[in-house]
């Protein structure tokens, strides 16, 4: 059964809490006693998505377990930032070893709880894109491939950003980065190139798939809750803005996020056995420009020498994806 | 050195509270009540959002008793009020405006079935204010000044109180059972009303009362000169509206012709209809957009059949006949007359061109300037002669019910304030919520309820009251359109949204507050609250 919005209480479910709702029906990040699993004082910049993305799916992760769980977690901005030796930001039980081999460091943890007998407690592993996409790929596949009871999240800034704004392997095309500067005919990451780890992951048709962003938190907090019904290897990868790396004002993270989804350039869907079973409709559609003007990584498709092409290319992407998944309703 | 410590380790483990991250900070986010739009356009000075919030929990009675804060006339406004709130309001650039007006008349209603009373808590002056005039101003500073602790005496012309409310506006608008249902309301709180009783000698009032309040509206019609026969019948809108509710009704014939584009022109050719005329013919000088009527009753009058001629004056009227002569507008905007005529069929000619107030009470009272037929009043709505006040249609206003029940609010308070010695003023007001300060994405997509009308052809032969109200469960659903302009509702969002926690959940009324230790000024919570209601600010210092 995929997320019902609640309509025509004011803000319905779009808001966070809504107190025309019953309490039960409101958002995990609306409880006073939610676990706030990444505590304040964190290094993270102003407006860090993946701070946010990181305590939302958590925190419900957290609810869905019944508090019986251990999160292990890949190199990256959200170790670095939560855990400057000796301070902790994290209030569950966490585990951290090398930027590569987060999902096998889970497996681990997994297959030891197992040994133990306490299939109570439950596994999920998380890692930037660099973690996941590149340097732990072979781990996750690993994962996935046996199918060992993990859910892995992949919290997707698109780029190495804890390094500097690498690119990584899931840095879009023509958004520049350190490694991919705007110079040339062709600046910015190249076309075409790059992995797309929810279809891989939907490849090995693991239980479990789906995609998220920050700026759907009830979709976010349900398709986690969703995620805990299933054994066995499930894959969760939310979008999470970068003010840093995506050159865009920290306050405009979730409205970012937000345009990736209405754009249909971060199709939002989720998938059972390697089939896709829902998606989540556009609601208002926007022409990628919208998304693409708020960040300076893209500042060099406008302008006086600016490339309308390219900004084409990228909008294709957008409309493809947009037939591919049925974003739009009626279409 | 401790060796409890695991190898190579030589910190205790600390958590990052330690880390106050509010240093990084150079904006801070500070919450803040907006005016909105709906409030600042509401002549009677009602707080419409936060009326409407109670109403969006269901929480009837304390929506209806913040709405009796500014206003005793809830169900009447729910059926007279020209809606200033809805045009102004901020959904209406999203969907369409919320329909106030029809939860106020649920709410109203509601008070009415239910018997709510507003009790009385000041302790009484002893000072006693005498009011002229029974009409929405005159009854609205009565409420007011009983709420104050002050005495309340009425004198009043008419036969039963409520002035224009009774004797302008047709029984098909506002049923009577509901307005005795408000005015009695009023009067039960202690107010003493001496109906049929003309006052003469303000100043000598002013010996037996501490103040005075003047509201005697404006009953006089104006009059326009029209060549006419000997058999020609002409009457004026005032009377007709006067005389239909004394229950003595004029004799119309079948083809009325009523002169003038005001309401009052609207009320009296749908009032003709209900008298049995087949054909009522409103003629005006000028277009529909140039019309002073409402819409609504343009509307309305056109459904039940009303035929309008736009662009014409009459030259003369005879027994069966009127001579109307076209016009044109100038370059300004100003009819000029075209040498062109026209006859028309009529038995009766209305005339509604407007009225002027009987100001003859206050001949020879001193320091009493007037304008244009109206009264001069400063800002506190004292006349120039200390201790009299004057509102309503007898100074210069747009003269709806509404305007008329604002003054009547603000002459309570200051003549509260003058007899305390004091000095009242108004608060100023918060900046305005304007629809540029929302973040619409969170509101749902919900189209406006429409209050269900009596069919066309019943309306034309009874006084029946043409549009219905709401049930409660579309009236909860319409106050649930609320966008709660600048002001926290209390979604959650902000408490949400933070990456560093530092959001702090009051609990329910309590709201929010911000955790400045931790909050790096990043603006989230700024740019998804809905309603605007936070915004940044440089950091102090």
């Amino acid at each position: 059964m995929p997320l019902q919005p609640i309509k025509f209480y004011q803000t319905g479910s779009f808001v966070v809490g809504n107190r025309l709702l019953d309490p039960d029906e409101r958002a995990v990040q609306a409880r006073i006693d939610r676990t706030n699993s990444l505590n304040c004082g964190h290094r993270a910049c102003q407006g860090c998505g993946e701070a946010l993305g990181a305590r939302y799916a958590l925190d419900a992760a957290m609810r869905a377990t019944g508090n019986q769980m251990v999160a292990v977690n890949a190199t990256g901005c959200l170790e670095v930032f939560s855990t400057p030796y000796p301070e902790t930001s994290w209030r569950i039980p966490w585990l951290h070893s090398l930027f590569g081999n987060a999902p096998a460091v889970a497996t681990g943890v997994a297959a030891g709880l197992k040994a133990k007998g306490r299939s109570d407690v439950r596994v999920v592993g998380q890692g930037g894109d660099g973690g996941t996409v590149d340097i732990g790929f072979g781990c996750l596949s690993g994962m996935f491939e046996r199918n060992d009871d993990v859910l892995f999240i992949c919290y997707d800034n698109e780029a190495y950003m804890n390094t500097g704004v690498q690119r990584s392997g899931a840095t879009p095309p023509a958004a520049r980065t350190t490694t991919t500067p705007a110079i040339g005919p062709e600046p910015g990451n190249v076309f075409g190139q790059g992995k797309n780890v929810p279809a891989i992951a939907m490849a090995h048709e693991i239980p479990y798939v789906a995609t998220a962003t920050v700026a759907d938190l009830r979709d976010l907090e349900y398709k986690v809750t969703r995620a805990m019904d299933f054994r066995g290897a499930r894959y969760l990868h939310v979008l999470v803005p970068c003010p840093l790396g995506w050159g865009s004002a920290s306050g405009d993270t979730i409205r970012i996020a937000r345009l990736a989804k209405e754009s249909g350039l971060f199709p939002v869907f989720e998938a059972e056995g390697g089939e896709v079973t829902d998606v989540s409709k556009i609601r208002r559609r926007v022409p990628v420009e919208d998304y693409l003007r708020l960040q300076t990584r893209y500042a060099h498709l406008f302008g006086e020498h600016g490339h309308p092409g390219t900004v084409a290319r990228i909008q294709a992407v957008a409309d493809r994806n947009i037939r591919r998944f049925g974003l739009v309703e009626g279409e | 050195m401790d060796h409890e410590k695991p190898f190579a380790i030589t910190l205790d483990v600390g958590s990052s509270l330690a880390n106050k991250t509010g240093a990084w900070r150079t904006e801070r986010p500070v919450y803040l009540d907006l005016l909105p739009p709906c409030n600042q356009a509401c002549p009677a000075g009602e707080n419409i959002q936060q009326w409407l919030y109670h109403a969006e929990g269901g929480g009837y009675e304390a929506a209806w008793r913040q709405i009796m804060a500014d206003n005793p006339f809830p169900a009447v406004m729910g059926r007279v009020c020209y809606r200033p709130c809805e045009t102004a309001c901020n959904r209406g650039q999203l969907d369409e405006s919320v329909g106030i007006n029809s939860v106020e008349r649920f709410l109203g209603d509601e008070a009415v079935r239910n018997g709510w009373t507003v009790p009385m808590t000041a302790s009484a002056t002893g000072k006693h204010v005498l009011i002229v005039g029974a009409g929405p101003a005159g009854l609205s500073a009565a409420y007011h000044l009983r709420l104050l602790g002050h005495d309340v005496t009425i004198r009043d012309a008419g036969d039963a109180p409520g002035g224009m409310m009774r004797y302008g506006i047709p029984r098909y608008r506002l049923p009577r059972e509901v307005l005795d249902a408000e005015i009695d309301r009023i009067l039960a709180m202690g107010v003493r009303l001496e109906s049929g009783c003309h006052v003469t000698d303000v100043v000598a009032a002013l010996t037996e009362f501490d103040a005075v309040f003047l509201a005697v509206g404006a009953h006089i019609a104006k009059r326009a000169y029209i060549p006419a026969g000997d058999s020609a019948r002409i009457l004026d809108a005032v009377a007709l509206l006067h005389d239909v509710e004394d229950a003595q009704p004029p004799m119309l014939g079948r083809r009325v012709v009523v002169y003038g584009g005001g309401n009052t022109a609207m009320d009296a050719a749908r009032t003709a209809k209900r008298l049995g005329a087949t054909d009522a013919l409103v003629v005006y000088r000028r277009t529909r957009e140039r019309m002073p009527a409402h819409d609504v009753e343009v509307t309305e009058a056109t459904d039940e059949g009303v035929a309008m001629k736009w662009l014409s004056t009459i030259a003369r009227a005879d027994g069966e006949t009127v001579t109307v002569e076209k016009m044109r507008l100038d370059d300004k905007g100003f009819p000029q007359p075209t040498g062109e005529f026209e006859e028309l069929a009529a038995d009766t000619v209305v005339l509604a061109l407007g009225q002027e107030a009987d100001l003859a009470l206050l001949d020879g009272v001193s320091g009493i300037e007037t304008e244009d037929g109206v009264v001069r009043v400063g800002p506190t709505l004292m006349t120039g002669h200390p201790g009299i006040f004057a509102g309503g249609d007898m100074v210069p206003s747009e003269r709806t019910v509404t305007i008329a029940i604002g003054h009547g609010k603000n002459a309570a308070r200051q003549i509260d304030s003058w007899l305390r010695k004091g000095d009242h003023r108004a608060p100023q007001p918060a900046a305005l919520a304007s629809f540029d300060k929302l973040n619409t994405w969170y509101y749902s997509d919900a189209h406006a309820t429409v209050r269900p009308q009596l069919e066309a052809a019943r309306r034309v032969s009874t006084f029946d009251e043409v549009t219905g109200g709401l049930d409660e469960s579309t009236a909860l659903f319409e106050a649930r359109r609320c966008l709660s302009c600048g002001n926290c509702f209390e979604c959650d969002n902000c408490y949400g949204v933070c990456p560093d926690n530092a959001v702090i959940k009051l609990g329910p009324t309590r709201r929010y507050e911000i955790d400045y230790d931790y909050c790096k000024g990043c603006g989230i919570c700024v740019s998804e609250c809905p309603c605007g209601a936070i915004e940044m600010r440089p950091e102090p210092g």
